[in-house]
């Protein structure tokens, strides 16, 4: 593995860090849009050192977090039977649905494997024929192609024991949404250089001619951040409201055009409820005609029940930007990794969990 | 499937040899498993006094204080790069002795095997405990052999139990840290958590390898300095930080820790990156981790660094005064942030 350290080089941040507090005249609210990102502001403390008037808000980029708790339980159920095999990603096994979790479904007998790549899953399916293989696939148009590419070896290869649990998200819809939301306050977004990676970002360009709100695509190593920070402010200082591109390294203007094709011959664009932010026109993925019989939740017949989430969570605003994670009464109180009320206390690129993993303390910092 | 025909018998009710696999006749039926014991187990551990079959071995006496340590070994896979359960069962007992100040003298060893596992894996186990035990200069002096239905066990769970002399004048515990004092460790931390979780997923990062390794002699090494060392461990489960909030149950403390210090291998490193997890976390199988008192740093780096287990030793973080019983981290932008106790096992990231 060949590692970036010149993306981690703390002389080069902490210069850039100085860069930012030369530029920033006026007061900017912005939002980094994906969980990673958070986790790397969070985690290397560039949150910490920004300069005051800069305020960073963290956006609804976690697949853990947006995925609804009646989804989850979907999960549950079909895990839960005896001829299936439940694979998914390792951090979905933690989280909550209404009653019990993955951890729990396979302490009770449940054959839920963590995998690292759905195509992992189709190989199970191939080894063990006789069982059910179910692949849950969440995440953005970043994770999307993988589990199309799955769906469609699936397909070749007629395996009839392998289906997904489709629970994908789109980024774009949930842009919008925030930029319309009456109580948002955001200024302007660093983009998801990995979500971007795949799908470019013409749909960008669309938003910021829309909303006039700048937008820089932007990688997750702390030089990334930093440097993505200081195009932003430049944009907003100067009156600007343009895409630009801090990730030029990976991200094309057309993204990568054989994983677009791909998503599109297996999955279509449909409405979807995002967990903390409700229903969202167009902004999730389903399997289209000719891949629906590798659809779970028609194979098993799982029937959606409604559930009513626990009302002292509102991780609803936190996903909007509206609520800080710290200023939330349950936060490391009710509202703990152990006992989360919500998703975002869940996963680790989750803001809630992000902020609790790394908690300051009421220690002076050593400078 | 072979059956030699003198095992053959036509006196009820001994069941046939099964060739080569475990079958659960091998926990049970007395001249099945005597075999087995004759034939598999003995003569890789062949001493003086597990020789005679006995329920127990009978030992000579030993001079002043013992030390005694359990653990279990339940691998998957039971075989993986740089070891397998077999060094693993042995590494662990003897390391445990190690920490607490005491050589190593003998080990017991107790297997649980499932029904249906092939002779052959057996064998290449026992073998590496005998291999590793030897290493070490003890002797596996008693035993136990047990069978279960296929599904009970997977494939071979070990149990070792260790005995040891304490070093005189060994003064060991976590009641023994005080602010000031430095954390060591003594080398690449993550090697083993990672190279097990890689194997398990057939995941293949280049030159990843388990660490599994005994580290008593690094001990002594570092006790025989001459430096004032007040607390040992060896950070396996649980990884560097579940060692540290050990610790602070017993001393009223802040641990400082620098990020950059840590040492982590370059194959290491690429693992935690695409996996998303916590290097602080991760299991190790042949490290050490030192509290000495802030005078000795230097003496005991030597020491460690003197020894080729200890080639990578690093000087880690301090104790500090406070009451808060956080283990906190400085980056290397210059914040500090809470290294908290994570609610379960490490998960992999989606993205």
């Amino acid at each position: 593995v060949k590692l970036l350290d010149e993306y981690r080089d703390a002389r080069l941040a902490k210069r850039l860090l100085a860069g930012l507090d030369c530029i920033v005249t006026r007061p900017w609210t912005v939002m980094e849009v994906c969980g990673g990102q958070t986790h790397t502001l969070v985690r290397s403390g560039i949150v910490e050192r920004l300069p005051a008037n800069l305020r960073l808000i963290h956006g609804p980029g976690c697949p853990v977090c947006v995925t609804p708790i009646e989804e989850i339980d979907e999960a549950l159920d079909i895990a839960a039977r005896p001829d299936v095999t439940f694979c998914s990603f390792g951090d979905m096994l933690r989280v909550p649905g209404s009653s019990r979790d993955l951890m729990r479904v396979r302490a009770e007998g449940g054959d839920v494997r963590v995998v690292y790549s759905p195509l992992d899953a189709v190989e199970i399916a191939r080894r063990e024929p006789g069982r059910q293989v179910v692949f849950f696939a969440v995440g953005f148009e970043t994770t999307a192609p993988a589990t199309a590419l799955a769906a469609s070896q699936a397909k070749r290869e007629k395996l009839a024991n392998f289906s997904l649990l489709v629970s994908h998200v789109l980024v774009p819809p949930a842009l919008e949404m925030i930029l319309r939301s009456p109580g948002s306050k955001v200024q302007g977004f660093l983009a998801a250089g990995h979500v971007c990676t795949v799908m470019g970002f013409e749909d960008y360009e669309e938003l910021v001619r829309r909303h006039r709100v700048p937008i820089v695509v932007t990688g997750f190593e702390p030089v990334d951040l930093l440097e993505g920070l200081g195009m932003l402010v430049r944009q907003l200082e100067t009156g600007r409201a343009e895409v630009e591109n801090q990730y030029a390294r990976v991200v094309r203007r057309e993204g990568n055009r054989q994983a677009r094709n791909l998503l599109a011959e297996v999955y279509e664009v449909c409405d979807r409820t995002w967990r903390g932010l409700g229903l969202l026109p167009r902004s999730g993925l389903r399997l289209r005609d000719g891949y629906r019989e590798f659809d779970a939740r028609t194979r098993f017949g799982v029937v959606r029940r409604e559930v009513v989430e626990d009302a002292r969570c509102r991780s609803g605003e936190v996903l909007l930007g509206v609520l800080r994670p710290r200023d939330c009464a349950s936060f490391g109180t009710d509202c703990t990794p152990e006992h989360p009320l919500g998703a975002p206390m869940v996963s680790s690129e989750g803001a809630c969990a992000a902020y609790y993993s790394v908690g300051r303390s009421n220690l002076p910092m050593s400078r | 499937m072979s059956v030699d025909p003198r095992e053959w018998s036509t006196r009820c009710p001994v069941p046939l040899p099964s060739g080569d696999r475990i079958t659960l006749a091998h926990g049970e039926g007395v001249r099945v498993t005597r075999r087995l014991l004759r034939q598999e187990l003995l003569p890789a551990f062949a001493n003086e006094y597990l020789g005679p079959l006995a329920d127990g071995a009978t030992l000579p006496a030993i001079d002043g204080p013992l030390v005694m340590t359990t653990d279990s070994s339940v691998v998957s896979p039971l075989f993986f790069p740089g070891g397998d359960i077999g060094t693993l069962a042995v590494h662990s007992a003897i390391n445990d002795l190690a920490v607490c100040g005491a050589t190593p003298l003998y080990l017991s060893l107790a297997l649980i095997l499932e029904e249906g596992l092939e002779l052959d894996t057996l064998r290449r186990v026992i073998r590496s405990i005998g291999e590793a035990s030897r290493r070490c200069g003890v002797s596996v002096v008693t035993g136990d052999t047990k069978v279960v239905p296929r599904g009970a066990v997977d494939k071979v769970f070990i149990n070792t139990t260790g005995l040891g002399r304490l070093r005189p004048g060994a003064e060991l515990g976590a009641q023994r840290v005080r602010p000031g004092d430095q954390v060591l460790v003594s080398g690449t931390i993550g090697d083993h958590g990672l190279a097990i979780l890689a194997a398990r997923n057939q995941l293949d990062f280049e030159g990843l390898r388990s660490d599994t390794a005994p580290i008593h002699d690094l001990v002594a090494r570092l006790l025989d300095s001459g430096a004032e060392v007040r607390f040992l461990r060896d950070p396996t489960r649980g990884g560097v930080a579940g060692v540290l909030y050990e610790v602070l149950e017993h001393v009223a403390a802040n641990i400082h820790l620098h990020e950059e210090s840590l040492p982590i291998s370059e194959a290491g490193r690429g693992a935690i990156e695409l996996l998303g997890l916590d290097p602080w976390f991760i299991a190790n199988e042949g490290k050490l981790l030192a509290i000495v008192a802030p005078q000795d740093v230097d003496i005991a780096l030597k020491a460690l660094r003197d020894h080729p287990l200890g080639e990578g030793a690093a000087r880690i973080g301090e104790i500090r005064a406070g009451d808060d019983r956080q283990v906190l981290i400085e980056t290397a932008l210059g914040s500090v942030r809470v290294l908290h106790e994570p609610a379960g096992a490490p998960l992999p990231r989606i993205c």
